[in-house]
This record gives structure tokens, sequence and C-alpha cells, in this order.
């Protein structure tokens, strides 16, 4: 197996009464696309809160490539080669999407301009690309806010890819778009990450896309890791499919 | 973006070429517009921070320590040169801007106002009562000074003071307006639209705005220096709230989305308030007060967006 890209420790964290992690360990490998399933409420967006250093938990520890981030801004762990894509995009809807970009490679770069134009960063054609890269570049310089929620979507990862991250942490990449968009939203997904060669964990209720996308999967149930696995192995799990897919 | 502004750089062009010609015909104009040119690049300041979403109310605070700086240089040391007067204002409002700005890029929208409102008004109450260094409410005469060791006459003065302040608001017209363009200026924008995912982009929002705050700061100075010079006094009016009230007035006036919307704004003011005023007394303010109502209701990206609505709106039929 490659190597343990994140690693997390003996996570606790709870949210008045609710236990959201009790005790979580759980590893992320270099090159692969792991899901995390679970009920609604178990605590699987809380790993992501935490491993970006939005939430800190009450016990535990992550690292990333051997660095303790638990305590960590966002910015800092974003730094380090975390990059986020969100449930509900969140982009700078009154700026264009090429704009959208170049302030990520602009924020990438370090020392932003107060004089030169946004729009000359040298970052330009490799932003051009990579919108090409989720099919969204016919779009460029459409303003965030009038494109439609699936197009959306792809901008959101293309800015988290903007950063060059070396994982990408995606909560429900296909929640909110049309059902028949779901799997042309996960090819064009997985693709760029390939290309790109970025690892991914995506939080996912969507069992067939599980099943499709993801080389490993991670059962959140009642704040433990129930079941790791393949998906086919966790899938055929009757304890899994009664509690958490309800079949 | 090439072309986008072209239009409204072309009015900009014209409204500063009559800037500096339209005075020579007539002398009274040359106060007006030196006036009008000083406001603007105060109202720069406050157009940055409106990119943000942030309003202050306490941006006098600025102006009046532009305008302090070259009294109290008068008043202490004397033989005063107008470099120098804007070299003072500008230092000690940029380093005043950095250290109210590290507590105040910390809140946002009507915590910042007020937040700002309250070291503004800080400032003028030890303005108003340390009498023996400020003079009180009485203000401090500020001494008409040189320009690189040449000294004028009244009515020649006018001029000068006209074309310094015509030089220091083309550049910072520009200067503004291509920060607006520069990724600092789309980042506060940026702040404005989702300051959570900036953070995620590994950038600090409050850094990128105390840069942002700090610069505000140093237009305030430097229009607060502008004005004590054209007016030949600085009084705690000028860190006064209505004084700020009145730079965010002229910048929802004109409009925030460009710079010019900062010079469109302040012509409209001064002259409404320099004709009002001399034919209805006091009732200027409600003249203006009318003229704001209408552009809130009917042109609310201020007198700059009145073009693009026209356009939007030819469009339409």
């Amino acid at each position: 197996m490659s190597s343990i890209l994140l690693s997390a420790k003996g996570l606790k964290i709870s949210f008045g009464g609710v236990i959201a992690a009790d005790g979580v360990d759980l590893d992320v490998y270099e090159g692969e696309n792991l899901a995390i399933i679970g009920p609604n409420g178990a605590g699987k967006t809380t790993f992501l809160n935490i491993s970006t250093g939005y939430l800190r938990p009450r016990a535990g520890s992550v690292t990333f490539l051997g660095e303790d981030i638990t305590a960590q801004l966002p910015r800092t762990i974003t730094k380090l080669g975390i990059a986020r894509a969100f449930q509900i995009p969140q982009l700078f809807l009154d700026q264009t999407v090429m704009e959208n970009m170049l302030i990520a490679a602009a924020s990438l770069r370090g020392h932003p301009s107060g004089f030169r134009a946004l729009s000359s960063l040298p970052e330009a054609p490799e932003m051009e690309r990579l919108l090409d890269l989720v099919g969204v570049r016919e779009n460029a310089m459409r303003k965030a806010r009038e494109l439609p929620e699936g197009q959306r979507k792809l901008v959101d990862i293309a800015v988290a890819l903007a950063l060059k991250p070396k994982l990408l942490l995606m909560d429900e990449p296909t929640s909110g778009v049309a059902s028949s968009e779901k799997l042309g939203i996960m090819d064009i997904l997985t693709r760029a990450l390939a290309r790109e060669k970025v690892t991914s964990v995506f939080v996912e209720h969507d069992m067939d896309m599980v099943e499709r996308y993801a080389n490993r999967v991670a059962v959140w149930n009642m704040g433990k890791i129930q079941k790791v696995g393949t998906p086919a192995e966790v899938l055929a799990d009757p304890k899994v499919r009664e509690q958490v897919i309800g079949i | 973006m090439p072309g986008r502004f072209r239009p409204i750089t072309l009015v900009a062009g014209v409204f500063f070429l009559v800037a500096a010609i339209a005075p020579l015909f007539v002398l009274s104009w040359a106060t007006l517009f030196a006036l009008i040119l000083a406001k603007s690049i105060v109202v720069l300041g406050i157009i940055l921070l409106l990119q943000a979403g942030q309003v202050s109310f306490g941006h006098a605070m600025f102006f009046a320590t532009g305008a302090y700086a070259a009294a109290f240089w008068g008043r202490h040391v004397g033989g005063g040169d107008i470099l120098l007067y804007l070299v003072l204002g500008g230092v000690s409002s940029t380093a005043f801007g950095f250290v109210v700005g590290l507590f105040v890029v910390r809140y946002r929208e009507i915590f910042f106002g007020m937040l700002n409102l309250a070291f503004s008004m800080v400032l003028w109450s030890l303005l108003e009562k340390m009498f023996h260094y400020t003079n009180g409410a009485d203000g401090i005469r500020v001494a008409r000074p040189g320009l690189l060791g040449f000294s004028f006459t009244p009515e020649t003065f006018q001029y000068v003071i006209l074309y310094v302040s015509l030089v220091i608001a083309v550049a910072a017209f520009y200067g503004v307006q291509r920060y607006l363009d520069s990724p600092l200026g789309h980042m506060l924008r940026a702040i404005k639209s989702n300051e959570t995912r900036l953070e995620y982009l590994g950038t600090s929002a409050r850094r990128v705005l105390l840069i942002g705050y700090v610069i505000s700061a140093f237009l305030g100075g430097i229009g607060g220096t502008l004005v004590a010079i054209i007016q030949q006094i600085a009084t705690p009016e000028f860190g006064y709230w209505t004084k700020s009230g009145e730079f965010v007035f002229i910048a929802i006036l004109g409009g925030g989305a460009h710079a010019f919307g900062a010079f469109a704004g302040a012509a409209m003011f001064e002259v409404v308030r320099f004709y009002a005023a001399a034919q209805l007394a006091d009732a200027w303010q409600l003249i203006l007060g009318g003229v704001l109502i209408v552009i809130i209701l009917y042109a609310p990206n201020g007198l700059i967006g009145l073009r693009q609505r026209a356009k939007r709106q030819e469009g339409g039929h």
C-alpha cells in the first residue's frame, strides 16, 4: 500500500449531547479516493471540519504528511496542501469564474499585489487549463452567480485544484444536482483528480456514486468508524446495509 | 479587463480637464474644485472599504489627523511647505490608521462601522478638550504655506493648491482603480461575498482588510491636509461624526463600483452646497437629502451607475 497522507488518531468531539466522534482513527493513503458514508448527523462533515482546522477536537490529533495540524488555522492547513470543496459551492458570486480562479492562484502565490491587474497573473493560462479540465471553460467570463448549481460545483472543485493541493476534501460533491447530471459530474471530477494526482476524501450519501468512484469506503456510525474496506466489501456487509444504507 | 472601463475613464478624463481649465475663467471655482478634489481623495478610501462591504462611520478621524498634522507644524515649527504638510499628513494618518485598523478589522458590518465611530469620537473629544494644545473648538489656523521654497499671493495660491490637489487626485484615482483591479482589490470584494472561502484559499481576510484600511486612512489624511490648507484652518469639526457621515454620503451618492464614483459624488455634493447654500441658506441639506433619497431608490449604484441603468433600459425595449 502507498504511504499515509493524512492520519486521524483518537478524535473525540461532541456538540451538546450529540457525540460526533468518539475515538475515531482513520488514515488516508496517497492516491486514493476515500468515500465516507454514514447516517445523517453521524459526524462525517465534522471530520472534514476538523481536518481543515474549522473545528478543534476535544481529544485526538490529525497529522498531515507527518505534521500535526490539529490546532492549525484553515489558511495554514490550506498552505500545507489540503483543499476543500463544499456541499454548497462557496464561490465569490459577484466575480467571474476566471476571477474566482485567479484569486485562488494569487492566494497560493502569496503576497498579492495591489497594483498589477489580477487578469495579468502568469497563472492565467494554467487556470484556463483547469477550467477546461472540469468542463466549464466556456463560462470563464460569466459571473459565478449566473451559473447553474452543477456548474458551480465544478467551479468550486476547479478553485480547490487551483491551490495545487495534495489532498482534496469534498462534502457531497453531487448533492443538490439533478440525478441525470450526477454521473457526468463525478466522471469529470475523478478524471481531473487522477490527472492532477490529487488524493481525495468525499462524504457521500449516494451508494451508486460510492460504488463507482471510491477505491475505499469508511463507514462512520455513532461516532465510530464501523468498517473500512473496498466498496464491494463494505456495501455487502449486512450490518452496514441495515444501519447505513437502510436495506 | 481591457476596454471594460473605457467610457467612464473618458468621463473621468474630461472631469479632470474641466477641473484644470474652468477655474481659469471663474476665480471662485478654484477653491470649489480644489475642495471637490480633496474630498474625493478621502472618499476614494471609503470606496475601497465599500468593496469589502464595510462602511466606516469614523473616517473623519484620519481626515482630522491630516489636517492637524499641518496645523501643528505651522503652529509649533512654522515655515510650512505644501509638500511637507502632505508628507506629515500622510505619514501620521497612515500610522494612526494602522493602529486603529488592528482593532477594527476584527469586526464586520455594524460593529466595524460603530467601532470606527467610537475611535473617531475619542479623537474629536481630545481635539475639543485639550484646549491648551488644540485651541479647542476654535481650531488652529493654518498659515498659507509655500511650495518648494516659493511663496504666493492669496490669489495665486488658490490656483497652486488647486493644481496640487488635481495632481494628487489624478494619482489617487489611478492608484485606486489599479488597486480595485489587482489581486488585493479582488480579495477585498471576496471578503464581501464569501470571507470563509477566502480563508480556505489560504488568505487572511483580516490582513487583506487591514491593508485596504491603512490605504484608506492614508487617503483620508492626505485629503484632510489639503482641506486644511485650502480653508486655512483645522478644527475639531474635521473629525466629528457628521463629517464621517458626509464622506459615506458622497460615496453612496457617487457609487462605489469605480474610483470615479468618488469624484462624481463629491462634485455633486459640493456644487449643490456651493450654490444652494448661497440661495437657500440652511436648506441645502434638504436638497442633498432629497437627492440621496432619489439615488438610493432609483440608482442604488450611485451616479456612476446611472449610465449602466440607462443602457439596460434601452436594451429592455
